[in-house]
């Protein structure tokens, strides 16, 4: 609940869903994540941009913007807000709400997390090379050819596994997941 | 017991209280406990005719007691206790029971469970008030001379406004020198007079008062006593120079071999000698020998300074002296420190050399600085092209001060002003907002506007040497979101000045225990009101003024000066003030000397009388706080005014509803102190 | 220090056996230099990088838990992960349970659905270099340094997790993988962009993005005159390496600059082989760099002697 309101606003959403995220109420828009963004110039809007539309409830336009899916996780912001905002944390959440909602920047920035996250889900590992295999084709068919002779390299080096390692207890891993899952939509955790 | 007459009187406090309890149906069911004959409910019990109510049924109903229902005993206390003296009740026979901090305003939302607080409030205060016994205030004699600790522009003040009132001050300050920062500082905002010419004629008027005592180089070490009988111990420090025959002619500083960085009055900007005067309009006009710089205090050697000296002023031998004085009020005016910009790695300060702090860039400009008054780099050279100003370093950040500093703003504007005057360089200033809020500031502001510094709506995130895009090379960049475009921008400049925020003086809290006031976790010494006393503590006797209290300007600091001087005045003047009765009273038939109160008092008031074998509580020294009546083991210590039985009593009251026969006392046992 | 070997639970992540062998290689010869017993998990799961919590909150916090669960089964409480991702998920996780009663009860029902629960606050989560400076400490490594590594220039490039969001060490400044590389005989170069981002997985979401960064942290080196960047994180390893390629095609730039893990300084000092340590995997070769290693201390940098020069003005004393 926005410190002083009482809704369920977008606002109050993400701050729900985000550890320490009440802290975003005493934003003075000071700019410092802004100005510390390693990524901030090639944002359609900055951090402290993206909060001001957060608290003007513009949830369209925060949801398709591209600022979170470039961020970093440098986490430059979180360490010199003024305020303690651990914003790496609401960008993460704004990721969330934005696959929640179907309604986000581009299909390939979801696409990566999802190929990344499916090796994990049937083998507990990642798999660096089936994980740049699918996303490449998916979205950057010509660039896999460009890859390709990085990827050589790596395997001449043994870098690059040709099979995925597995974990034994599987199903164990599986089961957690499921459940971890299954409550998380129950109550509508993000 | 015998039975009282009690008063009861249930106030409305407007909505305050009345919007929340039903005052006029705790006032019925007041009117029913024992030994209440009159309850009444009224709008505003503090106004006028609301203290008249209270004093017309005293004299008429003969009430033996009274209770008033209403706000904190902090606010009113003293006004219903002047009512019920004057209509010839005791003072101290009467009860506050706070129905409005505690029940009305804590639970707004239940308006049933904050009547039914009230009732048991008011319960508890009826069933106190009649174990409460006639006490007489003690009346101690205010001391004439004051002493003000801290000789900056507040101190200063302070001291002026009374010596020429006529009475003695003592001033204490620890630097060689009186003046503080603003003898620092090269101009002052907004008007741009010189900070050193409207600052040292009232030094010279302070150093010179007949009126004035004044102890430089000197600090406090003890302080004893209650208002209007202090009693506080001072070290002056050897200055290693004697001043009934230094003439100030300068003669040994010029010939000191010796250099060191001048960490204090040059804030690190510049050189002094061993054997230095602070500055050239120093009050006093006496040089101080800094041993551990002095080759002779460390090798053995040299000595030149009284080699040269035509006076024969130097004495190596010099001791501390100490000495002891008694004042009837202390004003503490001890200033602030700079926030140490070091903390923030990611702005360079001390590791890129063209970062400078506020006070470095004060020094700089000052026409009588180290660089005599001249905008360089580092080099001490240069002429800088591009200077950039920025706010807010270690202010307003959760972490490293929270608090706004209140001057920074004002003061980048006029280091934007300086530059243009005195450089070519393009001059870049980064806020979060600006903040002019005083009278001629916003002016101030627009004057800055039309002089052509490039204002950037941003907080700085980082001041950089490493080059990235063409222009950078060789620069410092500063990259910051120009916030009101809403883009990341770097800004290649020559110089970066940081705006360094107020911070209390490094041993503030020593010093608050020292005088035993509060003092905030940050280090700001508390004041007795925020709003409606900010220069009075809650000890009697100790006041403060200036930035010792918060980061303010020079104006607001003078001001404080004055008013703590008129509050120093006004006891002055009275000549006596009336100490509250509430203290704590060992019964000595009853005492077996254990002394394990001795130790435990806060303030010291507990004696051992050796001829009795008992302790006493001297009551001038004692602040009644309860510890030794809590601590004794054979419970002979009792606290006046807050009594074993009054205490079981009111929770016996609050507690009405909890007992099988509805409230009755059962509490008869005889008083664990004898009360005569 | 004493001869009792330090024990330890330990969480390699998955790039330990495949993009990033040589940290994991050369991990264990430095540990049994210094006496270090690490005991790898049981059966341990990938922390899931910064991908999972992009997605869903609680599967993410559940999948790093499990970990937590299996290292508590060990005798011992401290995790140590060489890899900074993974050290901060393990960190952040362990702390969310520990500070937020809801989180851990609901991270801890979906652990029973795989027989498996985790009372926070059981497992002390550390970094490699976090273990070798405060537990082992500068003086025991710089006792065992058989080879000083005299005369190489070293760039030390902690990257961002190690230090961020919350860490003993400024997170804007540390200087502990300085001093340790100090230590180990190299002259160490502090170079301002040592806690800038190597750019993460935008290689991935957009390369301009990625390889600028990229570029930055390689030119400031270079600017520097470093031989090599030391690096402690797989990910940043793998980007500022074997990605160089790729940034000098895009920038049109000429870097050559290996990046190598500190374990693989820290076992050249120690006198193992490069073939032990896995060095030659790196994609920008290293081997010329490591022969500017010279037998003589290097000369202190000497300027022009130090004679107050009247004009300049004093700077602040170092903190």
């Amino acid at each position: 609940m926005r410190n002083g309101s009482k809704g369920n606003t977008f606002y109050d959403r993400l701050v729900a869903a985000t550890p320490g995220g009440e802290l975003l109420a005493s934003c003075i828009q000071c700019g410092t994540c802004g100005g510390s963004c390693p990524s901030g110039p090639d944002m359609d809007s900055t951090p402290r941009r993206i909060f001001a539309m957060v608290m003007a409830g513009m949830e369209d336009e925060v949801l398709s913007s591209n600022t979170p899916w470039y961020c970093v996780s440098c986490y430059l912001c979180t360490v010199r807000c003024p305020k303690e905002i651990p914003i790496t944390n609401l960008m993460y959440t704004l990721k969330r709400m934005a696959i929640a909602k179907g309604h986000y920047h581009k299909d390939a920035h979801v696409d990566w997390s999802n190929s990344f996250i499916g090796f994990i889900e049937q083998n507990g590992r990642a798999f660096e090379l089936g994980i740049m295999t699918r996303f490449g084709l998916l979205h950057k068919p010509l660039n896999m050819v460009k890859q390709s002779s990085m990827g050589l390299q790596m395997m001449a080096k043994g870098r690059l596994s040709m099979k995925p390692e597995r974990i034994r207890n599987m199903p164990q891993l599986t089961a957690i997941l499921n459940e971890a899952k299954r409550i998380a939509a129950q109550e509508e955790v993000l | 017991m015998t039975e009282e007459r009690v008063g009861v009187y249930v106030c409305h406090c407007g909505h305050n209280i009345a919007g929340t309890v039903d005052v006029e149906s705790v006032s019925r069911w007041t009117a029913d406990l024992p030994n209440v004959v009159v309850s009444r409910d009224y709008k505003f019990m503090c106004s006028s005719l609301g203290q008249e109510l209270v004093e017309k049924d005293i004299k008429e109903l003969g009430l033996t007691r009274v209770v008033v229902a209403a706000c904190s005993p902090h606010m009113h206390e003293p006004t219903f206790r002047k009512a019920c003296a004057r209509a010839g009740l005791n003072p101290y026979l009467f009860e506050m029971a706070n129905i409005r901090e505690h029940a009305s305003w804590v639970h707004p939302y239940d308006k049933d469970a904050a009547t039914d607080k009230a009732k048991a409030e008011v319960a508890g205060a009826v069933r106190r008030v009649q174990e409460l016994k006639p006490l007489e205030p003690f009346i101690a004699q205010i001391a004439e001379p004051t002493l003000v600790v801290g000789g900056g522009i507040a101190g200063i003040n302070v001291a002026l406004e009374i010596a020429n009132a006529g009475h003695p001050v003592y001033l204490v300050e620890r630097e060689p020198s009186i003046g503080g920062h603003m003898a620092q500082f090269d101009k002052t905002f907004p008007t741009l007079d010189c900070s050193a010419c409207i600052l040292t004629p009232k030094m010279f008027e302070v150093g010179n008062h007949p009126n004035v005592t004044m102890l430089t180089y000197s600090e406090v070490e003890e302080v004893k006593g209650y208002v209007g009988n202090f009693d506080v111990r001072i070290r002056k420090r050897a200055r290693k120079v004697n001043t009934d025959l230094c003439t100030g002619c300068g003669e040994c500083w010029s010939r000191c071999p010796a250099k060191v960085v001048d960490t204090v009055y040059e804030a690190g900007l510049g050189y002094r000698t061993a054997i230095y005067r602070p500055f050239p309009q120093a009050v006093p006009k006496y040089p101080v020998i800094d041993t551990e710089s002095c080759i002779y205090f460390q090798k053995g050697t040299c000595k030149a300074c009284q080699k040269f000296c035509p006076t024969g002023a130097i004495d190596f031998e010099q001791e501390d002296e100490i000495l002891t004085i008694h004042v009837g009020n202390i004003v503490l005016a001890t200033g602030f420190e700079l926030f140490d910009a070091r903390r923030i790695p990611q702005y360079g300060y001390g590791r890129l050399a063209n970062v400078f702090s506020s006070l470095e860039f004060e020094r700089m400009t000052n026409a009588s600085g180290p660089t005599n008054g001249k905008v360089v780099l580092r080099d001490g050279v240069t002429e800088p092209k591009s200077v950039a100003i920025i706010h807010c370093v270690g202010s307003r950040d959760k972490n490293y001060n929270p608090h706004c500093s209140a001057i920074c703003c004002m003061a980048a504007l006029k280091f934007a002003h300086l530059v243009k005057e005195k450089t070519d360089a393009e001059v870049y200033d980064f806020y979060i907002d600006m903040r002019t809020i005083s009278k001629d500031y916003e002016e101030f502001y627009d004057r800055l506007l039309n002089e052509g510094t490039h204002f950037i709506r941003g907080r700085v995130a980082e001041v950089t040497d490493a080059a990235r895009l063409p222009g950078e090379e060789g620069k410092l960049i500063v990259q910051v979101e120009d916030t009101l475009i809403g883009k990341q921008r770097r800004i290649p400049v020559d110089m970066v000045i940081l705006m360094s925020g107020l911070e209390p003086q490094r041993d503030a809290k020593e010093i608050a225990h020292l005088f035993g006031i509060g003092c905030s976790e940050a280090g700001f010494f508390i004041e007795r009101h925020p709003k409606l006393d900010p220069i009075a503590t809650m000890t009697d006797g100790i006041f403060i003024a200036g930035a010792c209290q918060g980061a303010k300007d020079i104006p607001t600091s003078v001001a404080q000066g004055a008013a703590a001087a008129a509050r120093v005045l006004a006891l002055i003047s009275q000549g006596e003030i009336e100490i509250e009765p509430i203290r704590a009273q060992i019964d000595e038939e009853r005492c077996s000397g254990c002394r394990i109160c001795n130790n435990l008092c806060p303030y010291s008031a507990i004696e051992y009388i050796e001829e009795k074998g008992v302790s006493r509580v001297n009551p001038a020294l004692c602040k009644g706080c309860g510890t030794c009546v809590a601590a004794c083991p054979s419970q002979v210590i009792e606290g006046q005014h807050f009594t074993f039985g009054s205490l079981m009593a009111q929770i016996e009251g609050v507690l009405w509803d909890r007992r099988p026969d509805g409230g009755t006392t059962v509490y008869t046992q005889a008083e664990p102190v004898a009360a005569e | 220090m004493s001869e009792e070997k330090l024990h330890y639970a330990y969480y390699p992540g998955c790039s330990m056996s495949t993009s990033a062998h040589a940290y994991g290689s050369s991990i264990k010869h430095v540990n049994q230099a210094l006496g270090l017993e690490f005991e790898e998990i049981e059966d341990w799961n990938c922390c899931g990088a910064s991908e999972y919590i992009s997605v869903n909150a609680l599967p993410a916090y559940s999948l790093i838990a499990r970990n937590l669960s299996l290292a508590a089964q060990t005798n011992t409480h401290e995790l140590v992960a060489p890899c900074s991702m993974c050290y901060l998920n393990l960190h952040k996780v362990e702390g969310y349970m520990r500070k937020y009663p809801d989180l851990n009860e609901k991270v801890n029902q979906a652990l029973a659905a795989g027989g498996l629960h985790y009372k926070p606050g059981t497992m002390h989560v550390r970094h490699l270099l976090d273990v070798i400076v405060e537990d082992v400490g500068y003086d025991a490594v710089a006792q065992r340094v058989t080879k000083p590594l005299y005369g190489l220039r070293v760039a030390p490039y902690y990257g961002c997790l190690i230090t961020r969001p919350e860490s003993e060490y400024n997170p804007e400044y540390p200087t502990h993988l300085d001093e340790l590389m100090r230590r180990l005989g190299a002259t160490v170069i502090d170079f301002p962009l040592k806690t800038h981002c190597c750019g993460g997985h935008m290689t991935q979401i957009s390369e301009e993005t990625a390889y600028e960064l990229m570029r930055r942290i390689l030119h400031n080196a270079d600017e520097y005159k470093a031989d090599l960047i030391v690096t402690l994180c797989p990910m940043c390893q793998l980007n500022l390496d074997a990605f160089q390629p790729q940034v000098n095609q895009m920038f049109g730039t000429n870097f050559h600059m290996p990046v190598l893990f500190f374990t693989q300084l820290m076992g050249l000092a120690f006198g193992f082989s490069q073939n032990q340590l896995g060095i030659g995997s790196e994609i920008v070769s290293a081997s010329a760099a490591l022969r500017r290693i010279s037998e003589q201390p290097a000369e202190p940098e000497q300027r022009a002697p130090k004679k107050r020069d009247k004009n300049a003005l004093p700077m602040p004393p170092a903190l």
